[in-house]
């Protein structure tokens, strides 16, 4: 069999499909190294940043409380490089994490910052990918109603909408929301659960009181999202709409419904799922905005008042933590997007 | 071109010659047909005058503060007043208000005064400025007759100072930080985009790279960690130079792929060819020959990129660390706004500079979304 015989059986063989979904994870792996490296360096110059280093301000803070003793610095400045040039501080600081999973110490809390972090950021994931769940339900009913009914009352309050909220800043809603709330309607606003849940074990009441709270940031960090996708829905939609093949369906009789949903929706939500890869990093964005302003118990308001109060460890993991989660997130968005539509593992 | 001629507001002479007109006099043209966007242009400008001559239109001293006057909800302006007599004459005037505090629950609240008015009127003598830092004046635009009496439109906040005024006031920086920023990004798109479509290989695969890298992370945790950096005994211009760097980071990445795209698309067509093989250096033929044939898309895109700064620059400095409180801007305004008990306290707070927001990054929208529309040739 001659190479080129070898290809074209290749070409047709079934589990090229398989090698092909093979190649594309092995290079969309291959381009997150430097991205994850990336990261990690600035995040590294977000760290440096403030002057002084973390030692002097850790035996500042200390100072009060007795101090250091001379040892313990020295272990510190080793663990560290501190005093070293800066490559041997970010090797030294990467390591540690990859190798010891030690992401160093808050030292407002003098706790290690591991201790604080992975719920935080288990709630800023969940509430980001509940919005997208949230985005996609209400974004595609939307964009499909305002296409086929383009220029009708509905289209015109969608269309609205979309403006509205494309233009009203995250943290913007969720305060009008936290006004109208509590003003209107007596919620006690702010947090996740009510307070006299607060560090209650989980029981199907807190979890209801839970489903209470968490649908206003879902919404507030959702709105623009889906404002986003209602109007490339509907734009994709309306190419599609007046096309040969749908003026053909429908002579053969097919109902409209059944038409609208399997050929030109299917169509249209090519472009939907691939938005995907911006819509988690600005979910993530947003959240921890709104968390700030609702005061949840997620990376935000962690986040603000580390860097606030120049926790750099802290702060600086988190920064890497939520970043690099993201860049997975997307990640795995795109396999999946790859599964399902063929033409992109071939790219 | 024909520039100056058609964008005067008459249009009369090209209906004659239909045949003359260069491509941005079609352009412009066909931007006057979308309604909502030429709409958004006018709003615009005005916006951008109240930057302008803000000192002008701002009826109080910005940071002026008073002890009589803390949470004063908006007043409301009259017209028609009731002599002795029982005769009505027209006089514009807001109610003079007067302060009552509530012993037990230590509560402030504002009655109105019938026996005092305070008549209001047009180019008024008030506290002294410059106009665009430059001719000194005392005039204002609207505000009360008086100069000592203060009235507050809008309402004021928690140290009796007049939101109106501030909200005016802020718009200078709120919408400069805009446009600095856009000419940030735009160098920064434009050459990194043009590099990366012009010389293709490994200079596009890196700059593609960097592209995706600040595409995929969130990027509000990283500005608030580069912002929070800044340090707070700075000079408010360093600090509005920094802010403004940091937030021109969004807008470059799109710029720089649209720029990409069209670079592509051009290389290859006959009349760069042809200006290549008449001896044009790289930088004439991209100046002369590329860059005029996708300007537009360049002021389109760069339309649309001006509010997502306005919203970061709101965003960071709503959270305490882009501009910092002596520093007037829409974002610093909403601070004051920050917790719910402000709020359930002072709407007005929120809800002044929030519209204010909205209606800016709103017209901005559509202006740049009528541009694009009116920049793209097989727009129908």
């Amino acid at each position: 069999m001659s190479s080129r015989h070898l290809a074209v059986f290749l070409w047709y063989h079934p589990w090229r499909a398989t090698s092909a979904m093979f190649g594309f994870l092995y290079r969309r792996l291959l381009y997150m190294i430097p991205t994850v490296f990336l990261i990690s360096v600035v995040t590294f110059v977000i760290i440096q940043l403030p002057p002084g280093d973390y030692l002097d301000t850790l035996a500042a803070e200390l100072s009060d409380s007795g101090g250091l003793d001379e040892g313990t610095m020295q272990a510190l400045r080793d663990q560290y490089g501190l005093g070293q040039p800066m490559y041997v501080q970010y090797l030294k600081w990467m390591s540690q994490i990859l190798f010891h999973g030690n992401f160093g110490i808050s030292f407002e809390k003098n706790i290690p910052v591991n201790d604080i972090i992975w719920d935080k950021l288990g709630w800023t994931f969940a509430i980001s990918l509940m919005t997208l769940l949230f985005i996609w339900m209400t974004a595609l009913p939307i964009g499909i109603y305002s296409a086929v009914r383009k220029y009708s009352a509905g289209d015109y309050i969608a269309t609205f909408f979309g403006f509205i909220g494309l233009a009203v800043p995250n943290f913007l809603l969720a305060l009008v929301m936290m006004y109208v709330a509590f003003k209107y309607f007596g919620q006690s606003v702010g947090g996740l659960v009510s307070p006299q849940y607060l560090g209650e074990p989980w029981t199907f009441d807190k979890f209801l009181d839970l489903l209470a709270h968490i649908w206003m940031p879902i919404v507030v960090v959702g709105t623009s999202g889906a404002a986003a996708l209602i109007r490339i829905m509907r734009a994709n939609l309306l190419d599609e709409l007046y096309r040969p093949y749908v003026v053909t369906a429908r002579a053969k009789g097919m109902s409209e419904f059944q038409l609208l949903l399997k050929y030109p929706v299917r169509v249209a939500l090519n472009p939907f799922v691939s938005t995907i890869g911006w819509i988690l990093p600005t979910l993530v964005s947003g959240e921890i905005i709104v968390a700030v302003v609702m005061n949840l118990p997620t990376t935000g308001p962690l986040l603000l008042r580390a860097l606030l109060v120049q926790d750099m460890y802290l702060a600086g993991s988190l920064i890497l933590l939520v970043s690099i989660l993201t860049v997975i997130g997307t990640l795995v968005s795109d396999l999946l997007l790859a599964w399902i539509d063929p033409r992109i593992r071939y790219q | 071109m024909t520039v100056e001629t058609t964008l005067g507001p008459s249009g009369t002479e090209e209906e004659h010659t239909p045949e003359l007109l260069g491509p941005w006099a079609l352009m412009w043209r066909k931007f006057r047909r979308h309604r909502v966007a030429y709409v958004s242009l006018w709003i615009t400008g005005l916006i951008y005058f109240m930057a302008l001559f803000g000192d002008f239109l701002a009826p109080e001293k910005v940071d002026e503060t008073n002890r009589r006057g803390i949470f004063v909800p908006p007043q409301g302006i009259h017209f028609l007043v009731t002599d002795e007599d029982g005769s009505r004459s027209f006089q514009l005037h807001a109610k003079a208000l007067k302060m009552q505090v509530d012993r037990a629950t230590m509560r402030r609240s504002y009655v109105q005064d019938p026996d005092k008015i305070i008549p209001l009127g047009f180019f008024v003598e008030g506290y002294s400025y410059e106009i665009l830092g430059l001719i000194p004046s005392k005039t204002h635009f609207f505000g009360p007759k008086n100069p000592r009496d203060i009235v507050y439109f809008l309402g004021s906040d928690r140290l009796g100072r007049d939101i109106l005024s501030r909200i005016i006031i802020g718009t200078k920086i709120s919408m400069s930080i805009g446009l600095v920023g856009i000419v940030v990004s735009l160098v920064i798109g434009v050459s990194l985009g043009g590099l990366s479509g012009y010389y293709g290989g490994w200079v596009d695969t890196l700059i593609q790279r960097l592209v995706e890298f600040l595409r995929s992370i969130p990027t509000i945790p990283l500005w608030m960690g580069l912002a929070a950096a800044i340090p707070l005994g700075w000079p408010p211009l360093y600090t509005y130079f920094v802010v403004t760097i940091i937030v021109s980071m969004i807008g470059w990445t799109s710029l720089a792929r649209e720029v990409r795209g069209k670079f592509l698309s051009l290389r290859n067509e006959d009349f760069i060819t042809a200006a290549r093989l008449d001896g044009l250096t790289d930088w004439e033929v991209i100046r002369k020959h590329m860059v005029p044939s996708f300007s537009s898309h360049i002021i389109a895109s760069l339309t649309l990129a001006v509010p997502l700064m306005i919203l970061a620059e709101t965003s960071l400095s709503f959270l305490g660390i882009g501009l910092q409180p002596p520093i007037v801007s829409w974002g610093t305004l909403l601070k004051e706004a920050q917790n719910i008990r402000s709020i359930i306290e002072a709407p007005w707070l929120l809800i002044a500079p929030g519209t204010m927001i909205v209606i800016a990054v709103l017209a901005l929208n559509f202006l740049g979304d009528g541009l694009r529309d009116a920049a793209d040739p097989h727009a129908h």
